[in-house]
């Protein structure tokens, strides 16, 4: 379809019907998908609900989407000159609109040049206007080249992933000094704060599932069991016997590691799809256990009142009863609802670090070696003296516990959980962050739960639209990035000296 | 050393070995020879125990082994170099030896990876590329130094020729020969390749439907006229 390797210079000429046959056709189905989506909106009028119309809106995407694609077939024949010329210029008069809009008052009324009403679909389309120039431009420079998807995929695990893996020691702690400087940023609110709770949150559900499907390659579709295991554990605890957070936590990781073996013990001959559909399964039962066990877990009426963490027994309240200390009282600061949020956001950082360094000190150890082999081959593991059974049972226990800290967490941050926290949705994202950040990948985590958690949380705008940032994310992981964000695997072994080879460091 | 009688393994319905009688002495080069589908690569799994034997005895060492679980006959001193090499494919060449190691104390390991590189030096070449990237000689190379970083006293191996070059069969029959003269192991291989085998075997079995229908020294069976008829035609 695109120009041969060797005729790269000699441009095939256009075919005009063509061009615009194909671009028609993508304007075309762009404006059957968002006749009925933008198109039509409903609202709530005094005595009931009409339908407002935005045909415009309809138009400028139709428009857009036919010159983007426009674009789009001119870069792949070899033609980035037009390309550059008009979409550097929009692009950037885009971005000069916007940051006036953001920077002065938008009462000067600039924002009526802006094509749509949302500002941060203008953001976007400026960002897409500005990755086709800067395509543009990138054709310019080097000769246009067919690659196929997995040259493209091998050039990007070199150039990006490769770099990116071994710069993690330097990324990573650098991202560490951002989440813990955070809070005391004048950026930081408390819808950022929040954000990033809930970030980190699915980062450590992620590192724990990691190790159960990254390393030991057992698909667990119902890791969200073990989560609801750890938050119903605390929230029991604590409200029955009056147990504090940090007493209850290992609690909370040793029961979720039993639910852990309790599942690897049926599946332990399951793999691939057969385990996939009873780990779904056991992620089903757990919720509706907890839906219908009414005398023991409330039920779907869930349980409120859990006790929230408390700062070496310093309470974050307003007014505490009468001759108890409080966090702000015994800093002697004036209370402020957002130390609590501050305290909840260095809790998890905390939790996800351990949950981190256990898992990176476990991949040095002879058992994470041996999950990675079960991964590749089981038969070759077992006539190596590997007991498969234990091993796996291992994963499942390791990774549930984390699921277990996860739930408590998740408890204490809420003062509330009901069945309806731990649907398949759940275990479904966090898988979605592992296999997109790369199997096995601490850091792609990182990145994959940044994407896919924090970007819809700043699409809220679009309201229910936000979740059509999730689906693009992941699609736009899955075309670039197929094996995953950084599929990149580092041996666990290096001989430090090329003599000598050091085993067992 | 490894002793099995009357073995009987069935798949499904379908008995595979009918009542099998061989034995391995210490120091030994022992070849298994026969067609494909005679039950050669059963008679192997079924040692290291899956598929387990429906009837029959094997003992190693004097002790019963037929009814052990797979890793805990490993352990005992039998490594095995699986039919298709089965070597891990994204881990390293050093990984795959380190692996071959799991069971044995660390201490010995980086002896063991010297053993294995002196054997091998292409594998020192190469030992920071994954697995999967090797050359199908190498891979078999692979596979049995794996084997052999478990320290064991009987090496099992199947087909270590299947699907390499001439030269490369030599080089892998060479070294077997060296791995059971200087370094002590056992060695106990099914082959196709029935003349090489033959040759580096002190003695040898043929086997045809599920049963042992011929042994003796690995020169005798080669100046065997029905052997030669049946296996050795059409050349080396």
């Amino acid at each position: 379809m695109a120009v041969a390797s060797d005729a790269a210079t000699a441009l095939r000429p256009l075919d005009p019907a063509y061009v615009l046959k194909e671009a028609g056709a993508v304007a075309a189905i762009v404006f059957a998908l968002s006749i009925s989506l933008v198109g039509f909106k409903t609202e709530d009028v005094p005595g009931g609900i009409t339908v407002v119309t935005r045909f415009g809106a309809v138009a400028i995407v139709t428009v857009i989407a036919f010159f983007g694609r426009l674009g789009l077939i001119l870069l792949r024949e070899g033609r980035p000159f037009p390309v550059l010329v008009t979409a550097l210029p929009f692009a950037l008069a885009l971005f000069a609109l916007l940051l006036w809009d953001q920077l002065f008052a938008p009462e000067i009324g600039l924002r009526r040049f802006l094509p749509f009403g949302d500002i941060i679909v203008n953001w976007l389309l400026a960002i897409f206007a500005a990755i086709l120039a800067g395509r543009a431009a990138w054709t310019f420079r080097h000769e246009p080249r067919e690659q196929s998807a997995e040259e493209r995929e091998k050039k990007m695990d070199r150039v990006v992933a490769a770099p990116v893996q071994r710069a993690a020691r330097l990324v990573g702690p650098l991202l560490l000094g951002f989440a813990i400087i955070l809070p005391f940023l004048p950026i930081a609110d408390r819808r950022l704060l929040d954000i990033g709770i809930l970030v980190m949150t699915y980062i450590m559900l992620g590192w724990g599932l990691n190790v159960v499907v990254g390393l030991a390659g057992l698909l667990d579709l119902g890791y969200v069991a073990f989560y609801a295991v750890g938050a119903y554990s605390y929230a029991l605890l604590a409200t029955h016997f009056d147990l504090g957070f940090w007493i209850c936590l290992p609690f909370a990781g040793i029961m979720a590691a039993f639910a852990g073996i309790l599942l690897g013990f049926p599946v332990l001959r399951l793999r691939g799809d057969y385990l996939a559909i009873v780990t779904l399964g056991f992620g089903e039962m757990v919720r509706i256990i907890l839906l219908n066990w009414y005398d023991f877990t409330n039920g779907p009426d869930g349980i409120s009142g859990i006790p929230r963490p408390s700062f070496f027994g310093l309470p974050f309240v307003r007014n505490p009863p009468e001759g108890t200390e409080t966090f702000h009282s015994f800093f002697g600061l004036s209370y402020s609802p957002i130390d609590r949020i501050i305290f909840l956001y260095y809790v998890i950082l905390l939790l996800a670090l351990a949950t981190n360094a256990f898992t990176l000190r476990l991949r040095k150890l002879p058992v994470s070696r041996a999950w990675e082999a079960l991964r590749e081959d089981e038969t070759a593991c077992r006539s190596l003296g590997i007991n498969p059974r234990n091993t796996k049972l291992t994963a499942f226990a390791i990774g549930a516990m984390f699921g277990g800290f996860g739930g408590s967490f998740f408890a204490t941050r809420q003062g509330f959980i009901s069945p309806e926290s731990f649907t398949f949705i759940e275990s479904a994202i966090i898988l979605a962050i592992v296999v997109l950040g790369g199997m096995g990948s601490q850091i792609g985590v990182v990145f994959a739960a940044i994407l896919l958690i924090g970007l819809p949380e700043f699409f809220r705008e679009l309201q229910q639209f936000r979740m059509l940032a999730f689906g693009a994310t992941m699609v736009t992981i899955m075309i670039w990035r197929p094996r995953g964000l950084l599929a990149h695997r580092e041996p666990t072994i290096h001989l430090s000296d090329e003599k000598t080879p050091t085993g067992h460091n | 050393m490894l002793k099995v009688s009357g073995i009987h393994t069935f798949y499904g319905n379908i008995e595979a070995l009918r009542g099998v009688d061989i034995e391995v002495h210490a120091g030994e080069i022992v070849a298994l020879i026969g067609a494909n589908g005679a039950g050669k690569s059963t008679l192997l799994m079924t040692i290291c125990g899956k598929p387990q034997a429906a009837a029959g005895q094997i003992t190693f060492d004097g002790a019963d082994i037929s009814r052990l679980p797979t890793y805990q006959i490993v352990r005992r001193g039998i490594a095995q170099a699986p039919e298709g090499r089965r070597i891990f494919p994204y881990m390293t060449v050093m990984e795959n030896l380190q692996m071959g190691a799991s069971m044995t104390d660390p201490v010995h390991f980086e002896d063991d990876v010297e053993r294995v590189f002196t054997l091998y030096p292409i594998l020192k070449e190469r030992r920071h590329q994954r697995g999967g990237t090797l050359s199908g000689g190498e891979q078999q190379m692979l596979a049995i130094g794996r084997a052999l970083m478990s320290r064991p006293r009987l090496l099992l191996l199947d087909e270590p020729s299947l699907g390499l070059a001439p030269m490369l069969v030599k080089q892998i029959f060479r070294v077997i020969k060296e791995i059971n003269e200087q370094q002590d192991v056992t060695v106990f291989l099914v082959e196709q390749n029935a003349y090489h085998a033959l040759r580096l075997a002190h003695r040898g079995y043929v086997m045809a439907n599920g049963q042992i229908v011929m042994s003796g020294t690995g020169q005798e069976l080669l100046a065997n006229e029905e052997i030669r008829a049946a296996y050795l035609e059409g050349g080396h």
